[in-house]
């Protein structure tokens, strides 16, 4: 317990102090995590539409796979990830095995499942005939679908929430494809692992609270614009 | 109506959906400026009949033609889409503002943002809902919604109207009001129209022309009075509120007339029966008169039966009065004449009818 209170009073301090090292921590941490979100949102909010509305045999099996994706195991992520950046991977050439730029796509990897799936459950929870109602009002295909999306936008948030969560928390595949390099790869998650690991527990509990408060205020951000647009 | 040429004309059309035939319908053609009220029950295919005329289900077979123009159904037929519209049962709002929800159609077609005013503006007075125009499409009330997405609909003034049920979920105060508005709007816009329903008084009151469905099937079409009393069998009679439907045998025919054995007693109907023919009679409640003494001598009334009330049963406004006269007859009649009879169950009565006012169609 003292080791506890110990541990918290340091972090408070190391906080407070705006410690250069966990600053820079934690602003590439939101740097990979963000630009992982976004990518996810790129990628799977279009992929979760067309899964939501087209029709096209395998569709079931798509949607099943995008589902089981949504708990991919980080570390399976960060696995394969690492095998395809390897020297002599299939994406080798790029280079960027142990940089941000393999873990925004090891994190986009993660993220992308669960934004496509609760797109597709968003689109497919609006009523039955809303997309023939549009339709019937004189939409063209282009049309439907942006009112659709626009019909779906709470649940939608619900997307990023999720996506970015599930990324600015994950370790496994961020230490596999980053390599926890000091001042270069090393974020919130991984440095927590290693600074547990040293026995630097006040350190430690300074990150985590800072991952805490950051995956907190995202998601009250977002929490906030969704409630303010619920019918009341 | 003219003898023009028609609007809209449907020619051997079938639509399935999910894997099930849910429409066949031979001919239809719409006239500009009619008021068309497809009736039947639910699950009988109205909604989907108005889908498929609004371009929005594949068609299985057969051709859908606009002045003329075969379309194609789908996302292909944008232009036509555009010329008609429809509103489904439930109003399907947008989560946007009542205004907002008015003009998506006219925005959709790119108006300027000028003359979208205009036009919402306008279509929110027609359905009395000018008060509501910044308010969530959330918070309305069922009568409320359903104004909005009837002005959504009317908003694009279109050649066609399509209306899916516009009164079901209603309560008959809010019901009662939007009927009299939508009166008036297709009145006064002079909008070609189709609306389904399943309650013949809508049909009555706001269509020209009544066709009523069967199993994905038009079973009867024409005016409003003559589906109302010449049923063109056994399942429009009792569908468009013809209790007293029996079976009976021709026993002679003289002159115009015709008589016919229902259990055991003998009606006089009009018209030309042949004998020993199975036919099937109908005869509407409201068609029959109930007297305390013999109406022989005093009226021109062919059929007349002695008869004992049964049950009486007081509807609001009307009560109905089942009689037995060795068959079944049920009659309505008003509270008023309720009182003045004094009747009670098992009063002694006379039922009374016109031979005109018996409808006869073949079995089968």
């Amino acid at each position: 317990m003292e080791l506890f209170i110990e541990g918290i009073s340091k972090a408070w301090s190391l906080i407070v102090s705006l410690d250069a090292e966990v600053l820079a921590v934690t602003l590439l941490s939101l740097k990979i995590s963000c630009s992982a979100t976004f990518a996810s949102l790129l990628i799977g909010i279009p992929v979760g539409v067309f899964l939501a509305l087209a029709d096209f045999p395998g569709r079931r099996l798509v949607i099943s796979m995008v589902n089981t994706g949504m708990g991919l195991p980080p570390v399976v992520v960060g696995l394969f990830v690492t095998l395809f950046l390897w020297r002599n991977g299939p994406l080798g050439f790029l280079e960027i095995l142990y940089t941000p730029s393999a873990m925004v796509l090891a994190q986009a990897v993660i993220a992308t499942p669960i934004v496509t799936g609760i797109t597709v459950a968003s689109i497919q929870n609006l009523p039955a005939n809303l997309k023939l109602q549009i339709q019937a009002l004189g939409a063209t295909r282009v049309q439907t679908v942006c009112i659709l999306v626009r019909e779906a936008r709470l649940p939608l948030l619900a997307a990023v929430m999720a996506g970015f969560g599930g990324v600015i928390s994950e370790v496994g595949a961020s230490i596999m494809v980053g390599g926890n390099i000091k001042g270069q790869t090393r974020v919130l998650t991984t440095a927590t692992v290693m600074e547990t690991g040293k026995g630097n527990f006040d350190v430690a509990i300074a990150l985590s609270l800072i991952l805490l408060v950051l995956a907190f205020s995202v998601n009250y951000l977002l929490t906030v614009i969704q409630q303010r647009e619920r019918p009341r | 109506m003219s003898e023009a040429a028609p609007l809209l004309e449907i020619r051997n059309l079938a639509v399935a959906r999910g894997g099930s035939p849910v429409l066949r319908i031979p001919s239809f053609v719409l006239h500009r400026n009619e008021t068309v009220a497809l009736i039947g029950p639910n699950g009988t295919g109205k909604s989907s009949f108005l889908m498929a005329l609004a371009g929005l289900l594949p068609l299985e077979s057969g051709e859908i033609f606009f002045r003329q123009q075969a379309i194609v159904p789908g996302f292909a037929s944008t232009e036509y889409r555009r010329k008609i519209a429809m509103a489904f049962q439930e109003p399907l709002l947008f989560d946007t503002t009542v205004f907002d929800n008015v003009a998506v159609g006219l925005k959709l077609r790119h108006l300027g943002s000028r003359e979208i005013n205009d036009r919402v503006k306008c279509c929110l007075d027609r359905f009395r809902i000018a008060h509501l125009a910044d308010r969530s499409a959330r918070k309305l009330s069922g009568g409320e919604a359903q104004r909005t997405s009837l002005a959504r609909a009317f908003a694009t003034c279109p050649e066609i109207i399509l209306l899916d049920e516009p009164f079901v979920a209603l309560d008959p105060p809010a019901r009662q009001a939007l009927s009299d508005d939508l009166e008036r709007v297709l009145r006064e816009s002079g909008t070609t129209a189709i609306l389904t329903t399943h309650d013949q008084m809508d049909a009555l009151r706001l269509a020209d022309r009544m066709v009523v469905m069967q199993q994905g099937k038009i079973v009867q079409s024409g005016t409003p009075s003559s589906v109302h009393t010449r049923p063109a069998n056994e399942f429009v009679a009792t569908f468009v509120g013809m209790e007293n439907i029996f079976t009976g045998t021709v026993t002679g025919a003289d002159n115009g007339l015709f008589s016919v054995s229902v259990a055991g007693r003998t009606m006089a109907i009009m018209g030309d029966g042949v004998p020993h023919e199975t036919v099937v009679i109908c005869i509407r409640p409201e068609h029959v008169a109930i007297s305390l003494t013999n109406p022989d001598a005093t009226t021109s009334t062919r059929n007349i039966f002695p008869c004992t009330v049964s049950k009486i049963i007081q509807l609001g406004l009307y009560t109905k009065v089942y009689l037995d006269c060795g068959f079944p007859l049920v009659v309505s009649i008003t509270n008023q004449s309720l009182e003045n009879l004094e009747l009670l169950t098992g009063s002694r009565v006379f039922a009374s009818f016109k031979a005109t006012s018996v409808h006869v169609f073949r079995k089968g």
